[in-house]
């Protein structure tokens, strides 16, 4: 069993008690556990199932390589799944739950997959449920997606309790992992006076090296690791983190750090998680490695654990896998832990060494120690289901042949170690092979490279293919000075410290246990614990074909589950390199991506949740109509009132309301949403007359027109009452989502195109409130108000005045969007809500009635005017709308002619903008399209037409309606049929689409 | 070829799946077909499975200089759905749609064709609007969708918030027999089928010129030699505009990069396909369990297969205010791929300067939806010299000033 | 994420802070041009696979459009520029030559080396 040991434990703090509960059941542990580490104190070896078969899985290692020991932890708002125990701290009151099984963990139905293995090789499912067809969506694929998944769903009504934030750091020289290479490499680089950050996953400084020991510069690797930490706090110019992963490397030197605040410490204030948005100009990729499991049979047997990870429970939790430990292992290291655990009082009966010449010094000292050595032997099979209890030994260089059972309770295994490369290749780092040590290493020759080409990213210790304490810390050092270098800063000429360099024998690869391992073996041997990936489903994708790397992982899945195949990728790729009879460099390894371990969703969106997740843009009088209870609508990044519905009032009756008090009597617009560009210089009529189709150079001051805006491609984008404001100055309003876009477009082109034209443009959208003052009444509330004249004389239509109204500085344009005798005063943003009120109490005696943007679209429909976005849609040509009567004839050039001379847009046949007149006066339906006769080639309903704004107008208590269609203009009279989607068909006649006024005799008085 | 059913597996089974053929073969290239496709991913290998089970012409190479689907093919979120606007976009990706249904029996090969329902939300007044238009034009268009309420949205996608503060959910355009596919399976099974065909896939070899007599193509140089043909397919998103100069024409596309990402693995808690346009972002959850999403495209021209992670951030953030309980998910993986993008966002399915020469390419961030169609239509375009599903995609339509945009419907997501 | 560096307000901004526009060096076609002018104008795109000329835009920092010689392949940036030239300056096109030589790019093209 494994239990807690009676000493020991050096990450662990005895006299701090947590309790904590797995599956309903109450277990305790100490401060500075981890979970799994408090798991396996409390003898939980196995802690969930796999993926496909329903295995029982137990814990395999003690960090972020772990794939088995995921748990469901915590609760309600707080409650995550697929929590890696192995790097989650254990904190008082601690909930967790196993997962994929059903009822229990214990006792699991899935697992009857077990028994059809057989029939459940790699990629069954692509030959698998082809028929009947209408079963895979009733009766298959149900079926697949029921046991799809690990960790259960938060419920869906879940609202994250928790907060999250964001943080920017700039830095010379950012040292990824704090073990004792990257202490050494972010020393080196501090003492250049350089910016350093220093960052590291787990809450404590030194990685391994202290599991392992020996001494450097005469003192014990911890005594060294703290001197480093304080060396390091003591200097300015060096930032330390712990419990920060580096998440991703991106292009020129951009990473992602995931710092997790509070994980250990749930509900503590402040944020849960903060990514850190790192710009480094030098990386140092001080990650470490990974040891490599073996590949035999029942090596998924719970209690089969990497020899490194249960060196680890011993050394840094005082906790035992297991009271008798066979190892077995292809390497020297995997002797560190015979050693640590006879050290502890654990036995340790036998080491198996695959190597026929056997182990160095440490194999020595083992032996010395009076453990059993075995050269030239591996491990046959695992006997135990939920819990390993024995082994059977084989001569690693046969078939299998069982010549000895031992039994145990636990395996430590060690295949080799793995650097971790995936930041280094994140952004496009190459690897060598290194036959040697059986590895990818980062080849320094091709390095990622920043934004001058120049490398940004050095590898360095295990991480770099280093395993010597000695050789690590120099090349750590070289590493950190190296990259401060590069930053411009001088190294001193300070060396590494000295460490005490023991000598290990070779390693020898072994990728299959027996060598000769048959198929039985081979179906028993796994590669990816998660994913449920074998020896034989490799050697099966590369029977079949499936021989790219990329392909063999695609069909079995390895390497896919959420350890992302950081155990399983070199086992797996060896296997593919040995089926397909080619050297393991050949085969190549699958592309590393970000993150490299999982990262929250909430940590990367931030505090951009609820009210912040978009900036709001708010009018000046955006309070007022949030406290008239305002129906607001998004139109851009600004909320605009769509009605002001009264109490018991439905929208519609609203915006009937809204248009029959500014019909008869006064409404009001807040229309400071509307786009403010003023466009000034020597040369603005110019440049006017290239942004408009109109001829805006010859506009008289004082007057406004009505202007469109092409792109280059000829459709219409924006359009707007422009005023000339002086002899070189022009005010362009834009719609309320196109004022951004217009002054890009504008400052484009005279940036690109016209940069010898002297032309200033300003976006002063936000500088004004303007409003729209409309209604018969419209003059005389404003002529209470006083001091500007507004009368039909001094202010004619399309004219603008400016001066004092009501105390307020005003521009006053007498223009109307509604067809009603209209006023638009544009104010200082500032006084905005003060003169609003005035208005509004002004106009009291006229029934003053806010209006909304519906009622805005009603009334411009009823006078035939068009929208942008309801008649155009990127599509659309102002000759498609009738309005060739803004379009200069005189004009050489504007943006757009050019491509509104080409085939298609001179096209007789293009829709043309109508009136549609139902026959029953019924609205016609949102985007309705008028059929033709027949199908096309496709088989597709032959249309003539469609409909682009349709409305019921309360004015005409009638349906009212505008499209494009197919020589419409030529055909008024005309009866169109426009089907509903109901299939009921609804006939319109084409008119005029003005509807309302057609003279203009109510907005000229 | 063996037939593939639960019963060839059960009958390997018992020999330990030790007499499983190659799914296709390996082949070095022959010195002359009559059709060369350049381009191994989904729509290379359905435009030559199309041109041996339409038209007979089974005397085919596809050339990849990768391996089989490892471009978009296998990069993308495999999503199908055509829920489009304009008639020829509705017809090319219903015909697709359509050949999905019954791909699996017609490949045998189970590419896991799942009409689970694909939504796209209508956040504003605008979309709305849109969406009532592209119910209208499908019900034309022979596409089945429906513009449904917000109750009904709940009720489909019960981790959705309705009332985000931001953009309530006002509606949806529902289209039931959409869905998703597994996409490698789609490459495999086509490779498969066309190589049962007689055709030769070869992996591994770059074309590295094309050949030309008086205007017309005579074959490719390659990196495993020369490869006479008296047709030629360009097929290579990602790469199209790289391929075009070698044959000697330029093209209205810009290549740019196109994340993605999964989560880990959790139990099934969304069934079908959620498309948040305003916000920029779309979520399915695949058989395995995981989340998969993606976003917007960056803007500019970038041949890296990586891209810039303020478009995951911006993505997720979308999705978090979308379904705030994936807040404490974990984002497992983000890749990104090339794609093309066109000067109307549409693709190209035409002939080109060159006589013999056709191209497909431009399917910007929609092309694995399109996969079968995009094959069909190509094959009938080679084989035909005219193919109606391909008629408005000419490359002559930019000189036109015949643009097919779904800009109106379609904003940025797939 | 790209940094480019402004060359108006000195900057190394961030890919945040920038707007790509597309192809650099365009000859605008008006009235008066061929189809085939206008068509290339707008349409016909370099795109290459290796150095590239292109626009930005500093929308979140300054306003101003400037021009970035930069490999599509690597994303190294050779240098940035004006937007008021129609041709890369003879400093941008030797730091490329002496990145990439033989490079060529429409007209353009580096020595050998």
């Amino acid at each position: 069993m494994s239990t807690r040991l009676a000493t020991g434990g050096r990450l662990i703090d005895r006299s701090r008690l947590q309790s904590f509960t797995f599956n309903g059941a109450r277990m305790t542990g100490f401060a500075g556990d981890t979970l799994a580490s408090a798991l396996l104190a409390n003898d939980r070896m196995m802690l969930g199932r796999s993926f496909k078969y329903h295995r029982p899985r137990g814990l395999v290692a003690s960090g972020a390589e772990e794939p088995n020991a995921l748990v469901g932890l915590g609760h309600g708002a707080r409650f995550e799944p697929n929590q890696r125990a192995t790097t989650t701290e254990l904190f008082d009151g601690a909930q967790m739950i196993s997962q994929n099984h059903w009822p229990s963990l214990e006792y699991d139905i899935g697992a009857v997959n077990q028994a059809f293995a057989r029939f459940l090789p790699a990629g069954f499912y692509y030959k698998m449920f082809l028929f009947p067809r209408v079963f895979w969506k009733h009766v298959y694929e149900p079926f697949v997606r029921q046991s799809a998944g690990l960790g259960k769903a938060p419920d869906a009504e879940t609202r994250d309790a928790d907060t999250y934030e964001h943080f920017y750091a700039y830095t010379d020289v950012l040292v990824i992992g704090g073990g004792v290479a990257g202490l050494q490499a972010a020393l080196a680089a501090g003492r250049t006076g350089a910016r350093v950050l220093l960052i590291e996953q787990t809450p404590h400084w030194g990685g391994r090296a202290p599991v392992d020991g020996g001494e450097v510069a005469d003192q014990p690797v911890d005594d060294f690791v703290n001197q480093c930490v304080a060396d390091l706090e003591a200097m300015p110019n060096v930032t330390l983190r712990t419990r920060c992963m580096g998440a991703g490397v991106y292009d020129h030197g951009y990473v992602l750090g995931y710092e997790r605040i509070s994980d250990h410490a749930p509900g503590m204030d402040g944020p849960r998680h903060r990514l850190w948005r790192i710009r480094a100009r030098q990386v140092v990729t001080a990650t470490g490695a990974i040891e490599r499991p073996l590949s035999f049979a029942g090596n998924d047997v719970p209690g089969v654990m990497l020899a490194s990870g249960l060196r680890d429970y011993v050394v840094n939790w005082g906790v035992s896998a297991g009271d008798r430990t066979v190892v077995v292992t292809n390497n020297d290291d995997a002797y560190r832990t015979a050693i640590a655990l006879r050290h502890a009082g654990l036995e340790v009966p036998v080491i198996l060494d695959a190597r026929a010449a056997g182990g160095g010094a440490l194999a020595d000292a083992a032996r010395e120690l009076g453990i059993r050595v075995e050269n030239g032997k591996g491990i046959a099979r695992v006997t135990g289901s939920k819990r390993v209890t024995g082994v059977a030994i084989c001569a690693q260089a046969g078939e299998g042949a069982v010549l000895e059972e031992v039994p145990c309770d636990a395996v430590a295994m060690s295949g080799g170690w793995s650097p971790v490369v995936h930041l280094w290749s994140h952004c496009g780092g190459k690897l060598t092979w290194d036959e040697g040590s059986a590895m990818f290493r980062p080849d320094a020759d091709r390095a990622p490279t920043g934004h001058d080409g120049a490398p940004f990213v050095t590898a360095c210790g295990a991480a770099n293919g280093e395993f010597d304490l000695a050789a690590i810390l120099k090349d750590a050092h070289a590493a950190g000075q190296a990259a401060a270098r590069a930053t411009g800063h001088k190294p001193g000429r300070k060396a590494a410290p000295k460490a005490q360099a023991g000598e290990e024998a070779p390693l020898e690869p072994v990728w299959l246990m027996p060598q000769g391992a048959g198929i039985k073996l081979r179906m028993k041997a796994w590669l990816d614990y998660q994913n449920d990936v074998k020896v034989s489903d490799v050697q099966l994708a590369a029977r079949e074909g499936y021989e790219s790397v990329e392909h063999t992982k695609r069909y079995t899945t390895l390497g896919m589950a959420t350890d992302q195949g950081k155990l399983s990728n070199i086992n797996g790729l060896a296997i593919l390199s040995d089926a397909l009879g080619q050297p393991i460099p050949q085969t190549g390894t699958t592309t590393f991506r970000p993150p490299y371990t999982p990262i929250s969703f909430g940590a990367i969106a931030g505090e951009a949740r609820g009210p912040l997740f978009q900036p709001i843009r708010r009018t000046p009088i955006h309070d007022w109509h949030e406290a008239q209870g305002a129906y607001m609508e998004p139109v851009g990044q600004w909320q605009r009132p769509y009605c002001f519905p009264q109490p018991g009032e439905s929208h519609d009756d609203a915006v009937a309301r809204e248009i029959r008090a500014t019909r008869d009597s006064l409404g009001l617009l807040d229309a400071s949403t509307l786009g403010k560009l003023i466009v000034k210089g020597p040369d603005a009529g110019r440049f006017m007359d290239m942004m408009y189709t109109n001829m805006m150079s010859t506009l008289a001051v004082g007057k406004c027109r009505y202007g469109l805006m092409c792109s280059e491609n000829g459709f219409l984008m924006d359009d707007g009452v422009v005023a000339r404001l002086s002899d070189d100055t022009w005010l362009c309003h834009t719609t309320t989502g196109g004022a951004e876009r217009v002054h890009a477009h504008m400052e484009e082109f005279l940036q690109t195109e016209w940069w010898d034209w002297q032309v200033y443009v300003v976006n002063v959208t936000e500088q004004y409130a303007q409003f729209g003052v409309v209604g018969p009444n419209a003059r005389k509330v404003l002529e209470k108000l006083g001091g500007v004249d507004v009368s039909k004389e001094a202010l004619a239509f399309m004219q603008w005045t400016e001066g004092t109204l009501a105390g307020v500085d005003s521009r006053i344009f007498r223009i109307s969007f509604s067809g009603e005798l209209s006023y638009e005063i544009a104010v200082p943003a500032s006084m905005g809500r003060a003169f609003w009120d005035r208005l509004l109490t002004a106009g009291k005696e006229y029934g003053v009635t806010p209006y909304g943007t519906e009622a805005l679209h009603v009334m411009r429909a009823e006078k035939g005017f068009i929208m942008i976005g309801d008649e155009t849609d990127g599509t659309v040509i102002p000759q498609d709308l009738g309005l060739n009567w803004a379009i200069s004839k005189k004009k050489d050039d504007y943006i757009g002619k050019r491509a509104q001379a080409r085939s298609h847009m001179v096209d007789p046949d293009r829709w043309k903008l109508v009136g549609l007149e139902t026959l029953d006066g019924s609205v016609l339906p949102d985007g309705a399209y008028a059929v033709g006769e027949g199908v096309n080639a496709n088989g597709q309903r032959v249309v003539q037409g469609r409909v682009t704004s349709t409305y019921h107008s309360p004015t005409l208590d009638r349906g009212i309606a505008m499209g494009l269609v197919l020589h419409g203009p030529d055909r008024m009279g005309e009866v169109l049929e426009f089907p509903r989607l109901d299939g009921s068909v609804v006939q319109a006649r084409l008119v005029d689409q003005v509807w309302y006024d057609k003279d203009g005799d109510k907005q000229n008085v | 070829m063996r037939r593939y059913s639960a019963f060839a597996i059960a009958r390997e089974a018992l020999r330990y799946h030790a007499g499983w053929e190659k799914a296709w073969a390996s082949p070095e290239p022959r010195r002359k077909y009559d059709v060369v496709i350049v381009g191994a991913g989904g729509h290379g290998l359905a435009t030559a499975f199309y041109l041996g089970r339409n038209f007979g012409i089974t005397n085919v190479a596809v050339i990849e200089k990768g391996w089989l689907g490892g471009g978009n093919t296998g990069r993308n979120t495999t999503i199908i759905r055509s829920n489009y606007l304009q008639d020829p976009s509705a017809a090319i990706y219903e015909k697709s749609r359509s050949l999905y249904e019954t791909m699996s029996q017609d490949l045998n090969y189970n590419v896991m064709y799942s009409p689970r329902g694909v939504m796209m939300l209508a956040q504003t007044q605008a979309e709305v609007r849109g969406y009532l238009r592209t119910a209208q034009a499908n019900t034309l268009q022979g596409v089945t969708t429906r513009f449904i309420d917000p109750p009904e949205v709940k009720k489909l996608v019960p981790i959705i918030n309705l009332d985000g503060p931001r953009y309530p959910v006002l509606g949806a355009l529902w289209q039931d027999r959409a869905g998703t596919a597994r996409h490698d399976a789609v490459a495999w099974g086509y490779a498969r089928a066309c190589s049962d065909m007689g055709m030769d896939i070869i992996q591994q070899c770059e074309v590295t010129a094309v050949r030309r007599e008086g205007g017309r193509v005579v074959g490719v140089d390659t990196s495993r030699g020369a490869i006479d043909c008296d047709k030629l397919g360009i097929v290579v998103a990602g790469n199209s505009g790289v391929m075009a100069e070698r044959a000697g024409f330029r093209l209205p596309i810009d290549s740019v990069a196109l994340q993605a990402l999964v989560s880990e693995p959790i139990k099934p808690c969304m069934d079908v396909v959620v498309m948040a346009n305003t916000v920029h972002g779309y979520m399915s959850q695949s058989d395995k369990g995981e989340m998969v999403i993606g976003g917007g495209a960056d803007g500019y021209n970038n041949y890296t297969q990586r891209g810039s992670f303020h478009h995951i951030e911006e993505t997720v953030r979308a999705l978090v205010e979308t379904f705030p309980m994936v807040s404490r998910l974990k984002m497992l993986r983000q890749w990104g791929g090339i794609v093309d993008m066109t000067g109307d966002r549409s693709p190209i399915l035409s002939k080109t300067p060159v006589e013999g020469v056709f191209i497909n390419c431009g399917w910007g961030t929609g092309g694995f939806k399109a996969t079968p169609g995009s094959g069909w239509a190509m094959a009938e375009l080679m084989a035909k010299g005219h193919s109606p599903l391909a008629e408005a995609y000419t490359l002559d339509r930019f000189r036109e000033g015949r643009f097919i945009d779904e800009s109106v419907a379609a904003g940025v997501a797939h | 994420m790209l940094i480019l560096h402004c060359p108006y307000c000195g900057v190394m901004a961030d890919e945040t802070e920038l707007h790509g526009g597309g192809e650099a060096h365009l000859t605008r076609h008006g009235p008066g041009s061929s189809d085939e002018e206008f068509h290339d104008y707008l349409f016909a795109k370099e795109n290459p696979r290796g150095v590239h000329f292109e626009r930005w835009r500093h929308v979140n920092g300054c306003g101003k459009w400037f021009h970035a010689a930069r490999d599509t392949a690597t994303l190294e940036v050779f240098g940035t520029y004006s937007a008021q030239t129609t041709e890369p300056p003879q400093a941008i096109r030797d730091a490329i030559t002496a990145r990439r030589p033989g490079w060529t790019w429409r007209h353009l093209a580096g020595s050998a080396k």
